[in-house]
């Protein structure tokens, strides 16, 4: 059982830890302060026979230290958010060297369309395979998302990566998988019955066994 | 005490039946007092309450036990449960429509449907709405819609599998989403729905700009009151894009249309932008009133003056406004342009300041009060506790880099919970006991209803609270069985701790259902003004009669006067009391047609 984010996964998660913990501070420090603040107001200002209430309507530097506050911090968290949002998710944020890939999905499962071995989408030696993506570890990659039928959502926790697939839509998802292994994709949006078992496994491998893995495929063998 | 320095015009017809003695039908089904139309909705939106949670109790035992049959399970259909375990298709459609009972026919109509019907006209000063008819429709359409609602349980294929929310193509695509009938009356019950509040905002607006008592100035107004003719506005400008994504959803089905079809020339986007340009004022519907009721609890019972009451309507209207354009933050990963996200993350963020505003103020006004703990004083600070990490849990999502792991994870299902059950249901429970002897002449009990309220506090932290986790562990929403993904297996046995703390949950809530209806016979009598409260509503007997005033009050002062120093050895000072100070307000001009 983990009590945090799970493990890092792409050179995504670094930033997007970073901004979690940061909020997690600002978020805790007025949680603490409210409900500490609460309790004891709760426990100090208890009705007591004979005593009365202080009664004041209020004080204007009160309300305008307590909008000025959040209000500049939030402002600066989304300037702060906005950097590595553009970063992630801007178009133009894709690294013009992404290994790229074909994700289509469709009522319930992810058919993958790898490039082959001259490495170009779109060529005759591309292949597809369902429900397994496999991907080179410290390379940039770039999945082309679509939908066969109704709205997915690609989602690898580890890479810190979730994007929708929307139908009659292609939507380029680009990550660099930082870490080698097997890693799971599901499905983050409601597609249907089987929105459940819309799963497929992850491989992050070194570049030579990358190769090796599409050599075995242009073979026609599995796996 | 109530002095009448003129006489107040007869409103309109409901005014008439003062004195005329009615038959049970009139006045207690067909009836058009405000009073009466408030508790009817009382009744059916506690049903589909109750309805909604037995929803909810069938998805966590699916989310804690998904190997293990249900007990009870062989009492449902072989469509929706087979050897006694929930089929992923029924577990689709107990989310679906959890959500869409809890939205639409329990939250929304009991702070709505409710508390504006109740407390608009006793809390203003007026005999009744300023269309009494009108209102009794926007209850039996508010019905109609309920029923609807329920009967698409009873068709084939049952009701809808693609969420509360409808995401299409999924939801316009009979062949792609196995539902047939049960979509259309999703659409049409959404359609009738949409009516019965348009009809009931309207209502509202109407009445609390004509309808005032003398001296009712707007910044005298109580926050309630405030907060639901905000509400209303938002209501009446929501609802209809609603009905109208409803409709073409209802085409896309039926007549064979392609509004939403990208197959045939559709956008799939197209429902989320309309769904949300509804979906995000309708949240904050669910949570002003919430607002409005508990600022005046938390006056009363700490015995003071609303901290910054101009701020705090200020902060309502500032709510309501950024409402408006913070829609594209529930479209933050749906392929929607990533620099219209940018300006959604920025107005998100922008809306914590008004709700801070809101907290620090509540805390400002218990600051040194002279606190009494009554069980509303108790839920009203359970619900700016909960609200606060409600509030909190949301500036997560709204940093958009942050929202891309949790999105659609359990960590939004905490989030809604946080503020829709923390927030919103805490502040019911808080309305409910506190206006009780309004309604029904009596009290509830005491003691009952602080056991009530403690037991729900930890049980309800106990159930969502873990949801954070869970979330962050990456557990999608909606998902029927979390056990099939090896990232998940491990957070098993917190799926199983929070499936059992809802169970308890649950089971406290028929402490409130018992005190309640016990109460009705056998609570004791309430006095006239039970909470030393300043408010109209107060200087009528429980419960009031229909018609309200043979003549209004007079209002001389703001609804919060707890230990003004002219109050003497009370230590309130009811908006109605003249003092020799006083001077009488000049009557209202009356409205044009009466």
């Amino acid at each position: 059982m983990r009590w945090w984010l799970p493990d890092a996964g792409s050179t995504f998660a670094g930033p997007i830890d970073g901004l979690f913990t940061a909020i997690l501070i600002i978020t805790g420090i007025a949680l603490v302060l409210v409900e500490v603040g609460l309790v004891t107001f709760v426990i100090r200002y208890r009705g007591r026979p004979g005593r009365k209430a202080f009664y004041t309507h209020g004080s204007t530097r009160a309300e305008v230290i307590w909008t000025a506050i959040p209000a500049v911090t939030m402002v600066a968290l989304g300037l702060i958010s906005n950097h590595y949002w553009v970063l992630i998710k801007d178009k133009k944020s894709v690294p013009p060297n992404a290994y790229r890939l074909g994700v289509h999905a469709k009522q319930f499962e992810w058919q993958v369309t790898y490039p082959g071995p001259d490495e170009k989408l779109g060529t005759s030696d591309d292949f597809t395979v369902r429900n397994q993506l496999h991907v080179i570890v410290n390379q940039p990659t770039a999945v082309e998302l679509t939908s066969e039928d109704v709205i997915h959502s690609f989602f690898v926790p580890e890479w810190r990566l979730k994007q929708d697939a929307v139908p009659g839509m292609q939507i380029t998802a680009w990550f660099e998988a930082t870490k080698t292994g097997e890693f799971e994709l599901g499905c983050a949006e409601l597609c249907g019955m089987g929105h459940y078992r819309m799963r497929a496994r992850v491989f992050v491998h070194t570049p030579d066994e990358y190769k090796a893995w599409v050599a075995q495929q242009a073979a026609g063998g599995t796996e | 005490m109530t002095s009448v320095a003129h006489a107040q015009p007869h409103a309109h017809g409901g005014g008439d039946a003062h004195h005329a003695p009615m038959s049970f039908w009139r006045k207690y089904i067909f009836s058009t007092d405000h009073k009466i139309i408030g508790i009817q909705f009382l009744f059916v939106s506690l049903f589909f309450l109750l309805v909604g949670g037995i929803l909810a109790m069938q998805i966590r035992w699916q989310l804690g036990f998904p190997a293990k049959p249900m007990p009870g399970g062989g009492l449902l259909p072989e469509t929706m449960v087979s050897d006694g375990h929930i089929l992923p298709e029924y577990y689709v459609q107990l989310v679906s429509m959890h959500g869409t009972f809890m939205v639409f026919f329990a939250i929304m109509p009991l702070l709505v449907g409710v508390y504006a019907n109740f407390l608009i006209p006793l809390k203003i000063g007026a005999h009744d709405m300023a269309f009494p008819r009108i209102n009794m429709w926007s209850f039996w359409a508010a019905l109609l819609a309920g029923l609807i609602m329920t009967a698409s349980f009873f068709v084939p294929n049952g009701p809808i599998r693609s969420g509360w929310t409808n995401y299409v193509p999924l939801a316009a695509r009979p062949d792609l989403s196995g539902v047939t009938v049960g979509q259309m009356l999703w659409c049409i019950s959404i359609v009738v729905l949409g009516l019965s509040s348009v009809m009931g905002s309207l209502n509202y607006i109407t009445t609390i700009i004509n309808h005032r008592a003398p001296g009712m100035t707007w910044f005298r107004m109580p926050l309630s009151v405030w907060a639901l003719f905000i509400t209303a506005i938002l209501g009446v400008l929501a609802l209809p894009v609603l009905q109208g994504a409803a409709i073409m959803l209802l085409f896309d089905n039926v007549l064979g249309t392609h509004f939403f079809d990208p197959a045939a020339g559709g956008q799939a986007l197209l429902w989320q932008h309309l769904f949300w340009f509804f979906g995000h004022p309708e949240v904050y519907i669910l949570i002003l009133p919430a607002m409005g009721m508990v600022s005046d609890i938390i006056a009363n019972g700490s015995r003071k003056p609303i901290f910054g009451y101009h701020s705090m309507v200020f902060a309502i209207i500032g709510i309501a406004f950024l409402g408006w354009i913070v829609w594209g933050h529930h479209m933050f990963m749906s392929g929607m342009n990533p620099t219209l996200g940018s300006t959604f993350m920025v107005s998100t963020l922008l809306i914590a300041v008004p709700s801070a505003v809101k907290v620090f103020n509540w805390m400002g006004t218990m600051w040194r009060g002279n606190l009494r703990f009554h069980v509303p004083m108790m839920n009203a600070i359970g619900f700016v506790s909960m609200f606060t990490i409600g509030g909190l849990s949301g500036i997560y999502m709204a940093a958009t880099p942050v929202d891309i792991p949790l999105h659609d994870t359990q960590f939004i299902v905490a989030h809604i919970h946080y503020v829709l059950f923390g927030g919103s249901l805490f502040a019911l429970f808080a309305a409910m006991t506190y206006w009780y002897p309004k309604m029904f002449g009596k009290m509830m009990s005491e003691r009952l209803g602080k056991v009530h309220f403690w037991l729900t506090f930890v049980f309800y932290n106990m159930t969502f609270f873990p949801m954070h986790i869970i979330g962050m562990g990456g557990q999608m929403r909606r998902i029927y069985d979390p056990t099939i993904y090896n990232f998940l297996k491990p957070q098993q046995p917190l799926n199983e701790f929070i499936s059992y703390s809802a169970f308890a949950l649950f089971a406290v809530q028929f402490l409130f259902a018992f005190n309640f209806l016990w109460s009705l016979k056998f609570g004791k009598k309430a006095p006239q003004n039970p909470w030393d409260d300043n408010g109209l509503e107060w200087s009528l007997p429980n419960p009031a009669p229909h018609g309200n005033w043979e003549k209004v009050p007079n209002v001389y002062r703001g609804p919060y006067e707890f230990s003004a120093p002219e109050a003497g050895d009370k230590d309130y000072l009811p908006q109605y009391t003249k003092l020799p100070t006083d001077r009488d307000p000049v009557p209202a001009p009356v409205p044009a047609g009466h």
